[in-house]
């Protein structure tokens, strides 16, 4: 069996998991500048986050996964979507978004600004020795 | 003994592939910080020329990529594909998430300023549609394309690279350019639509 075959999908999952942030972002910015009924969108950032979680344990699972390679193009790519979160953050923060949409969009960003990461590292550390 | 597609000419050994272009860095700070200034000042003219000069080389480079340079790479031999890609992929890393950022970013601004987005504005459905096809875009680019793009620059720098890893990964990387590319013949008639209602 090859290590195609072998690798849990926890890169595809990661990706349901950042097209659930997205979706919700887009319900979000759709309503601007009024307030948005935030039910969907919860949902979406539990779905999101639960699913980001998953992929995590999945690798945690994979024996001899390259945790060195995961961290050294991890924390860089956090890094850069740290800085992309922070400036969508700081957007709707400026056009006085508050309370619960607030706290939403944060959720939000915060799960995007961990999926993109994981993907990324995953994706390199996976074909790693 | 066989040769693998990025062996380096005899005599030579191969360069070491800079993943991300550290002299770009300064130049990214810069054009970030300039958005930031203009969502923060809210003025007209700095919004809009990120926005639209963010959003033309968005669409110019995804168009180009995927639909001449991407068929190029796939029709090169796998030693031309690995040395184009060795000089080619490092500045997308960097190109590429600076002006989506300065795209979407002052895009929401401008349509708050503008009142675009209001329920009994005629252009309020295109914006949602034009969020839609960036929403697809950047679920395709995020977890698809770009892991892509840097798995092959770090299996270039391994003292062994893999080519099946990195024929892999590029055919991955021409298909989803591809698709962002016919996806923003989309963002192009939404947004001449926008400009012209």
């Amino acid at each position: 069996m090859s290590a195609e075959r072998k690798f849990p999908k926890a890169v595809e999952v990661a990706t349901v998991s950042l097209a659930a942030v997205v979706t919700g972002g887009v319900w979000l910015g759709s309503y601007a500048p009024r307030r948005p009924p935030l039910g969907l969108p919860a949902v979406l950032l539990v779905i999101a986050g639960v699913l980001l979680l998953a992929g995590i344990i999945m690798i945690t699972r994979v024996t001899g996964f390259s945790w060195n390679t995961f961290v050294r193009v991890g924390r860089w790519a956090l890094l850069a979507y740290v800085i992309a979160a922070g400036m969508i953050e700081f957007a709707f923060v400026r056009n006085h978004t508050r309370g619960a949409p607030l706290a939403v969009v944060t959720g939000m960003l915060v799960v995007f600004a961990l999926d993109v990461p994981f993907i990324i590292a995953t994706t390199v550390a996976r074909y790693d020795d | 003994m066989q040769t693998s597609i990025v062996d380096a000419p005899p005599g030579r050994s191969r360069p070491r592939v800079q993943i991300v272009p550290l002299a770009g860095l300064p130049v990214v700070a810069g054009l970030l910080t300039f958005v930031v200034y203009a969502i923060a000042s809210n003025k007209f003219w700095p919004l809009m020329l990120c926005h639209v000069a963010g959003g033309a080389l968005w669409t110019s480079i995804d168009l180009f990529v995927g639909l001449a340079i991407g068929p190029i790479i796939g029709g090169m031999s796998p030693a031309a594909r690995a040395e184009f890609s060795a000089k080619f992929m490092p500045k997308m890393v960097i190109i590429m998430p600076t002006v989506v950022t300065m795209t979407l970013a002052t895009g929401l601004q401008i349509a708050l300023h503008l009142g675009t987005l209001g329920l009994q504005n005629q252009t309020r459905n295109w914006l949602v549609a034009s969020m839609v096809v960036v929403g697809i875009m950047s679920v395709i680019a995020l977890g698809i394309l770009e892991p892509a793009n840097i798995a092959v620059l770090w299996e270039m720098n391994k003292p062994k690279p893999n080519p099946e890893i990195i024929g892999r990964m590029m055919k991955r990387f021409v298909y989803t350019a591809g698709i962002t590319g016919v996806m923003q013949i989309a963002t192009l008639i939404i947004m001449t639509r926008v400009a012209t209602l």
